[in-house]
């Protein structure tokens, strides 16, 4: 009856156990709070249903943040081993534990924390960047995000029924197969990673058709901003990549269920395949991951230079060539597997390609500030972090490239620094300078400088006390996914310095938490009635913060790049406005009741649990069948209320 | 006729000659096999160019590639697909040749 | 917030940002085949020891097949001739007689499937049979989503006739089934045809 799903699956370890309980009660406090303060119609009539870009962008958010919440506690767990587990001690956590820590820490990062904050982003600012008052497809967008958010659901089950995998965020067979994973580990992976993923590749096409059929009059092409030209190219690299994961992790889902032999060790399957394969689309994803944040940087340097971005034309140019080489270079993840120094050398060159463009991108921020009138507001602070943390990080990969080189160092922790390097250095940097920065838009106020000031400190600080070890453990022999070694190898000191740098990123990630107390407590001193508290240069500022249901009351028009700050500089005379009745989509709730049914889907195909599988997919058809039969899908937002809407801007 | 933005889709005749061809194509293709006319390669070769041009008559007259009014994003589109294709498949069969041929059990 | 039956003003960019979406969705689809056919063409020789296409693939059924899927697509490009005269009748009629082939198809394929499983040629014997039927059997499911999208577009067509919003699904529809058969046309080269050469 609930197929291989038993009450010993529910978690009885002390450690395991407790993070269940954790969770329970945070969302047992959540019931409470919404019963207390008789929210549950706001949450369902203005959140859950909303079809609004800028609610799901939000919604994005909090998913993403609870979620970096527990990729940070898995990244601490796994430091306080390495930090016990040497010698005769072997630590606190056992090695399957060890193993899904691991697995869960990389598979969270990528794609519930980085994928989440970068859908959110793209969802907020693509639009108002191209004046629009929506995306293409706004049901597809809500339904987008509880695709992603089911997927996250099902992680977060892992932790309080069965196991993860242990087998690495990438899966990789035989030991993903079945004969070494027979447990629900490795299929939690793969439901959380499609459904999520199937979300992700609805955004793509639906962004790529804003973008790209949306503009406001007069945005062509060279005029859109750089935040949207990186979100386009990113959303190229989406639409083409994730459904090589699809196909893969479906094979493998056929592997693990019905007993097919695409990557089993006999019966004539390759395990070198799904290698791959899943590179095939794991390096374009790191691209997806690395471009929106070369964008947001792309928007603040001119901003806080008080001077335009140096070289537009070659910025994009910059960022095409480096989506085109995404394509070519997935081999460097595997140049050890043996295909010979003939590919090896052609993947290595098309690796250290991809650094021109991204060298021209980093020279040109740098000439946009030379002579420019810097700001050293928190976002700037932010860039500057990235540019030493991310060369470094960049740099290493070039070094790795070179496959000899590569030979030595591969699956080392010179490899694991990289990639934190370029991740937290590059996406993670991004991501909180675009936050701090766009912040007030979203919300209408300030965030506090002094205390955002020093979380930049403290993350800067403790990357490098946490990452700079782990170069030089990974020179001398230390391999990743380690949760033991000899006390000879010299490499304890070494832990132990990383261990104390995360502990100064927490100090950080906990002056972010009270920056966002202490900002939301003194909003009102901080207000923005402007709506563009930075003196902006694109569309997004023209609006309200936060700006209305329909973002522009009237749809501007540019003649230029920068076309806000054309419209402020312009001597033009403005007349008033002319409103018109404002079409929009209406709210709905099959996005979420998709959402819901997916996650049961997962689940029960996870547990084998087959007739609620079956009842899970006929509850989808009938979603989608009852929205396609459904006619009161649209509605007006009358003059009269965008006349008393615009009234009230700039008043508190 | 437009049913799409700014194309001038097909008529009656155009899609019964696509049809037309498409069948004559796909019995051509079945006859060269199944009679064994040339030999491997130059047969696998035949099979492929049959299947391209029978492939590329369905797109253009019944899906209207290249047919649109600028900008031609759908073509756009078609043609980075067809790209990332190229790439993947003859870029995955290199790379799985090599690494059978080294790694491969020689039994 | 006052409430409108109908939007005309925006359906014309509504239906070309459909199409354009419609079609990126197509695009993503073609390299979900892609990843399949490049399994495909690296495992097609892992036989384990076991039979290969040359044993196993009846080509005059794989021939007819082909056909009724070709005739398929002709009758569905009929259909859509039709949607722009807003001939109501003539569209129903066209998609009834693909629905037909469609299935004629679709149950075709599952006895071919039927066959090899009886005669204990299944998905687990080897790694060729398993992305045999992975590859053959995804676009078979495509034909039976199509099948079933044309009777759920075909009740909205006879309950609310042709307005904007059906021909739309409907064109997106044919749009699916013409890319369907383009996905057929390599398959029924690549490993039909070259299975057995």
């Amino acid at each position: 009856m609930f197929g291989r799903l038993t009450l010993n699956a529910f978690k009885h370890d002390l450690i395991e156990a407790s993070v269940g309980v954790s969770i329970l009660l945070a969302l047992i406090a959540i019931v409470f709070l919404l019963t207390y303060y008789k929210r549950w119609r706001w949450l369902w009539y203005d959140w859950l249903t909303s079809v609004d870009h800028k609610k799901i962008a939000q919604m994005y958010l909090i998913v993403s943040a609870a979620m970096l919440f527990k990729g940070v506690v898995d990244a601490g767990m796994m430091r306080a081993q390495q930090l016990l587990s040497v010698g005769e001690s072997f630590g606190y956590l056992s090695t399957p534990h060890y193993q899904q820590l691991f697995t869960a820490h990389g598979t969270t990062m990528i794609f519930f924390v980085a994928m989440g904050v970068i859908s959110a982003m793209i969802n907020y600012l693509v639009p108002l960047q191209i004046g629009a008052r929506d995306v293409a497809f706004p049901f597809l967008n809500s339904l987008s995000f509880w695709l992603f958010a089911s997927g996250n659901a099902l992680l977060i089950a892992s932790l309080m029924v069965g196991n993860f995998s242990g087998t690495g965020w990438v899966s990789y067979p035989p030991l993903s197969n079945l004969e070494y994973s027979p447990g629900v580990g490795v299929d939690y992976w793969i439901w959380s990673v499609q459904i999520s993923g199937a979300g992700t590749l609805l955004t793509g096409i639906n962004f790529l058709v804003t973008i790209l059929k949306m503009r406001c009059p007069g945005m062509t092409l060279m005029r859109m901003p750089m935040f949207v030209w990186a979100s386009l190219v990113t959303l190229v690299l989406v639409v083409f990549a994730f459904p090589i994961l699809t196909a893969t992790a479906g094979m493998l889902t056929l592997d693990r269920t019905i007993g097919t032999h695409f990557f089993t060790s006999g019966f004539g399957g390759n395990p070198m395949m799904y290698v791959n394969l899943i590179w095939a689309w794991g390096h374009p994803e790191v691209y997806i991951l690395i471009l929106p944040a070369f964008g947001i940087y792309s928007e603040i340097v001119p901003v806080f230079s008080q001077k335009k971005l140096f070289g537009y034309v070659s910025m994009v140019w910059a960022i095409v060539a480096i989506a085109f080489l995404a394509f070519l270079v997935w081999l460097h993840h595997f140049f050890t597997m043996g295909a010979g120094p003939n590919v090896n050398a052609f993947f290595g060159f098309m690796t250290m390609l991809i650094s021109v463009p991204t060298g021209v991108k980093i020279f040109n921020w740098l000439f946009t500030m030379f002579r420019g009138r810097i700001v050293f507001t928190t976002p700037m602070l932010w860039f500057l972090c990235f540019v030493v943390v991310f060369t470094i990080g960049g740099m290493d990969g070039v070094l790795m490239s070179v496959a000899p080189v590569d030979f030595q160092v591969h699956n080392s922790l010179f490899l694991i620094a990289h990639f934190h390097s370029v991740i937290i250095g590059g996406v993670l940097f991004g991501f909180f300078c675009g936050f701090t920065y766009w912040f007030p838009k979203i919300y209408g106020f300030k965030l506090n400088e002094k205390w955002g000031e020093y979380a930049v400190f403290c993350w800067f600080f403790g990357f490098l006390f946490a990452f700079i070890p782990l170069y030089v453990l990974g020179l001398m022999g230390a391999t990743r996914r380690l949760d033991h070694y000899d006390a000879s190898t010299g490499w304890f000191p070494l832990f132990a310095i990383a261990a104390f740098g995360f502990l100064v990123i927490c100090a950080g990630i906990g002056f972010q938490v009270l920056q966002l107390y202490i900002s939301f407590k003194e909003r009102a001193q901080n207000r923005d009635t402007t709506g563009d508290p930075w003196n902006g240069r694109t569309l997004e500022w023209s609006t309200a913060s936060p700006p209305p249901l329909y973002n522009f009351a009237v749809i501007p028009e540019v003649h230029d790049r920068d076309g806000f700050w054309a419209m402020k500089h312009s001597k033009t005379h403005k007349e008033k406005p002319k409103y018109e009745d404002i079409h929009m989509p209406k709210n709905t709730g099959q996005g979420f009741n998709i959402g819901v049914l997916s996650f049961f889907f997962g689940f029960a195909v996870i547990w084998y649990i087959w007739w609620l599988a079956l009842l899970s997919i006929i509850g989808i058809f009938a979603c989608l069948f009852y929205r396609l039969f459904d006619r009161h899908t649209e509605t007006y937002v009358s003059v009269e209320e965008v006349e008393r809407i615009e009234a009230q801007r700039g008043k508190v | 006729m437009e049913t799409q933005q700014g194309v001038e889709t097909g008529n009656f005749k155009a899609y019964l000659l696509a049809f037309i061809g498409s069948i004559i194509l796909t019995l051509a293709a079945y006859f060269i096999t199944v009679n064994h006319l040339f030999t491997t390669w130059l047969l696998n070769s035949a099979i492929a160019l049959l299947a391209f041009a029978q492939a590329w008559i369905q797109l253009v007259i019944f899906l209207n590639l290249g047919r649109e009014t600028k900008p031609r994003w759908n073509f756009l589109v078609f043609f980075f697909t067809i790209m990332v294709t190229v790439i993947l498949v003859f870029g995955s069969l290199w790379i799985m040749y090599h690494l059978n041929y080294n790694l491969m059990a020689t039994s | 917030m006052t409430q409108h039956e109908d939007f005309p003003d925006t359906h014309h960019e509504m239906t070309h940002n459909t199409f354009f979406g419609f079609w990126i969705y197509l695009m993503t689809d073609f390299i979900l085949f892609a990843t399949l056919f490049a399994s495909y063409a690296v495992l097609r020789d892992a036989t384990f020891g076991g039979p290969g296409g040359k044993e196993l693939f009846n080509l005059p059924a794989v021939l007819l097949e082909t056909l009724i899927l070709s005739t398929s697509g002709f009758t569905c490009g009929l259909a859509t001739l039709a949607i722009p005269v807003d001939n109501k009748k003539k569209v129903i009629a066209w998609y009834a007689v693909t629905f037909l082939l469609g299935l004629w198809f679709f149950l075709q394929v599952c006895t071919e499937f039927g066959h090899l499983i009886q005669d204990g040629n299944t998905w687990q014997k080897s790694a060729f049979l398993s992305a045999y039927f992975t590859l053959v059997g995804t676009h078979a499911l495509h034909i039976l989503l199509g099948l079933v999208f044309i009777v759920v577009f075909l009740i909205q067509v006879t309950r609310r006739g042709l307005i904007p919003v059906t021909k739309r699904r409907l064109t997106c529809l044919s749009m699916f089934w013409f890319f369907s058969y383009v996905v057929w046309i390599f398959m029924y080269a690549i490993v039909y045809l070259m299975g057995v050469t």
